[in-house]
């Protein structure tokens, strides 16, 4: 039972970390229908960003603060310089030149750090364990980006739902035009809105460097999984973002854990340790796959064209 | 007129000897092609690979058994597909002599056949995988690396012989993952609380790693070659379960590993073929030679690589250049003459290298603040043998 809530928390953990990606994902391709490959780089930027004055500074809190600027000031740019050019295009542009902008990111961080992974490590405070209850210890480290995760989550619903901003944000993802028509400057509106979607992707990025490893091309890796937590949630919609990263992050975790020893229970052990492992890496997949078949435009659809 | 006499037999002896050679050496060049993971996260193995290549033709003044020398490097881009593609490209579009490399068992087993049916040699450097050892074997496969099993095995009778038990045993679902589990479990005889598969190039292991603290094993065994050990390695002493489960390991911490993972590896045993420490002439230079030119210590990935080139190299002198002579390159590779870095080695009948194993131990730095280092602590194996050989239809 305790294996289970622990089991939870990781799922949960997970989930909260795809969310901060595809939070930016879906409000990128909802607002300025925009394909971006390249958001696994603007992760990769945060968590080299963070490393690195983390390193410089000593301190883990500046570390995450300059990196968090950094990250916004580098997506902003890039929407600037490149991406302003591909609104008008097609899907096909947009993914070719994204998928350009992984290969310049890949390169230019091997170029600056090399291509071998660098050193990052929890820092001392918030390594250890916290007993939430008799029998569950859960490492600190990961039950702060649980908090951090659902923390960001909470303010993405106030500044969406409550705010000027996040009026807007919703209108242009409804109608772009009216939005343009009623004179509201779109152009600047769809550099605040991919600013923040690449901020928070460098946030899941700094929050994993102490646990995963920080190398080129380390976006890549959570960027599978991020396309089918927004496919699952419905593109463009935040709720389904958060939606659908809890689902993929609960369904992926649970599998690995439980999915071998629930199949040895119905056909044989050793039958169960080949299909449980394979089953267990597809489920996400077949899920995918699933909500594509009944709800073809996601759980939780934003409104709009 | 005695010395004038000389002088000129030494002329004309030139001379002819250099019209003999010199139409063979104008049309001869040799072409090898060489497939490793140059993009995304793997690329930390295939970069010392393209390095000790590198490395190994300065060392041959750029000239691979005397003849001049193109090298083309492909990336696999760590998919069993791609390495296909890229192998077939090598052979069709540049007609190459002899392909080497690959890292991954799973592009290997793609990759292998496709070279060896075309008449290919297929110098493996780095991954071994059981089916090309057995039944699968050929005459043109050769590897500089090892079987998949051996390692373990060297690992699986070392815990044995310590008498461990109750052992958790962890590693990636592919034909390597595979292939060192049957290892481990062929010289280790004790419990096995639980045998966990994760997918390939797996990023987050909490869930596993939650499993593992459940079953409450008395060590731990993995195998979680880089990038995946950083994860692992990361994860597993971030969440307190290094005081906890001791845990060994294969080709987990590593050269690669350990600047990532820095104090995290301290102590770490692992079992090797080959360690940067081994003193032999050979190894000595090439540790020497590649710390100066790329500023850092070579790993085991780059050690087989330098190896492979150099047994080309035997191979294309033993047949005085003449690349159409197969045979007379097979029979000199079986002998393995050269000096490999892992000092003397001879072949099993299925291709695959007889030799030593080690276990390997992280220690601290020689200066206080630099990264730990592998140092070997004792043989575990001589002239160690793997199981498939019996299954490989060869003999020679």
């Amino acid at each position: 039972m305790i294996l289970v809530l622990e089991q939870i928390l990781n799922g949960l953990q997970l989930g909260v970390m795809l969310f901060l990606m595809a939070a930016g994902l879906t409000l990128v391709f909802g607002i300025m229908n925009l394909v971006n490959l390249a958001h696994g780089s603007l992760y990769m930027v945060g968590a080299y960003l963070a490393t690195w004055f983390y390193q410089a500074t000593g301190s883990f809190a500046l570390g995450v603060l300059l990196g968090l600027a950094g990250t916004l000031a580098v997506g902003v740019v890039v929407e600037v310089v490149a991406l302003r050019t591909l609104y008008q295009r097609d899907h096909l542009d947009q993914v070719l030149a994204t998928f350009g902008l992984i290969l310049f990111f890949n390169e230019l961080i091997a170029i600056l750090w090399g291509r071998a992974a660098i050193f990052s490590t929890v820092p001392e405070y918030l390594t250890g364990h916290v007993e939430l209850f008799a029998g569950l210890r859960y490492p600190l480290y990961r039950l702060v980006i649980i908090l951090t995760g659902l923390a960001v989550a909470a303010g993405l619903w106030f500044v969406v739902t409550r705010t000027r901003l996040g009026m807007l944000i919703r209108a242009g993802a409804s109608n772009r035009t009216m939005v343009a028509a009623l004179g509201v400057n779109i152009r600047l509106l769809y550099t605040v809105v991919f600013g923040f979607g690449a901020a928070l992707a460098g946030l899941a990025g700094l929050l994993s460097g102490p646990i995963y490893a920080v190398q080129p091309g380390m976006g890549e890796l959570i960027l599978i999984q991020v396309f089918v937590v927004i496919v699952i949630g419905g593109i463009g919609s935040i709720r389904g973002a958060l939606a659908g990263a809890l689902i993929v992050g609960m369904v992926d975790t649970l599998g690995r854990a439980f999915l071998k020893p629930m199949l040895s229970t119905v056909i044989s052990p050793s039958a169960a340790d080949t299909a449980g492992p394979a089953m267990a890496s597809m489920l996400i997949y077949l899920l995918m796959a699933a909500v594509l078949t009944f709800r073809p435009e996601g759980l939780f659809p934003s409104r709009g064209s | 007129m005695r010395t004038k006499f000389q002088a000129l037999s030494v002329a004309v002896a030139l001379a002819f000897g250099l019209t003999a050679a010199g139409p063979a050496a104008a049309q001869q060049k040799v072409k090898i092609g060489f497939i490793t993971t140059l993009s995304g996260p793997a690329a930390t193995n295939g970069e010392p690979m393209r390095n000790s290549v590198e490395l190994a033709l300065d060392h041959l003044g750029r000239k691979v058994g005397g003849l001049d020398t193109e090298i083309i490097y492909g990336d696999d881009q760590f998919k069993p597909d791609v390495g296909k593609q890229v192998a077939d490209e090598m052979l069709k579009k540049h007609q190459v002599h002899f392909v080497a490399g690959i890292i991954w068992s799973n592009v290997m087993m793609a990759v292998a056949p496709t070279v060896t049916q075309a008449g290919t040699f297929m110098i493996g450097t780095n991954a071994g995988p059981s089916p090309l050892a057995g039944k699968g074997c050929h005459e043109l496969f050769f590897t500089t690396s090892w079987q998949n099993d051996q390692t373990p095995e060297a690992m699986g009778k070392y815990m044995q012989d310590q008498g461990l038990t109750d052992v958790y045993v962890m590693a990636p679902n592919y034909q390597a993952g595979k292939d060192m589990l049957t290892g481990f479990k062929r010289y280790f005889k004790g419990r096995i609380v639980d045998e966990v598969y994760t997918r390939l190039g797996q990023l987050d292991y909490q869930a596993e790693l939650s499993q593992l603290r459940a079953k409450n094993p008395k060590v731990v065994f993995v195998f979680y070659p880089a990038p995946m050990g950083i994860q692992f390695l990361k994860q597993y002493s971030e969440a307190g379960l290094r005081g906890i489960y001791p845990l060994y390991s294969v080709y987990t911490v590593d050269e690669i590993t350990i600047p990532a993972v820095k104090h995290a590896a301290l102590g770490q045993l692992e079992t090797r073929y080959w360690g940067p420490d081994l003193k032999n002439p050979a190894n000595q230079k090439y540790v020497a030679d590649y710390q100066k030119k790329y500023g850092k210590l070579p790993v085991f990935y780059g050690a087989q690589s330098y190896d492979g080139i150099m047994l080309i190299d035997s191979a294309v002198k033993a047949v005085k250049g003449n690349l159409a002579d197969k045979k007379g390159m097979i029979a000199a590779m079986r002998k393995a003459n050269y000096n490999s870095l892992r000092g003397k080695y001879t072949y099993n009948n299925n291709h695959f290298p007889i030799q030593n194993f080690y276990l390997l131990k992280a220690v601290a730095g020689p200066t206080p603040g630099s990264d730990p280092v592998m140092e070997i602590q004792k043989a575990v194996f001589t002239n160690h043998k793997d199981s498939y050989g019996k299954d490989c239809p060869m003999k020679w």
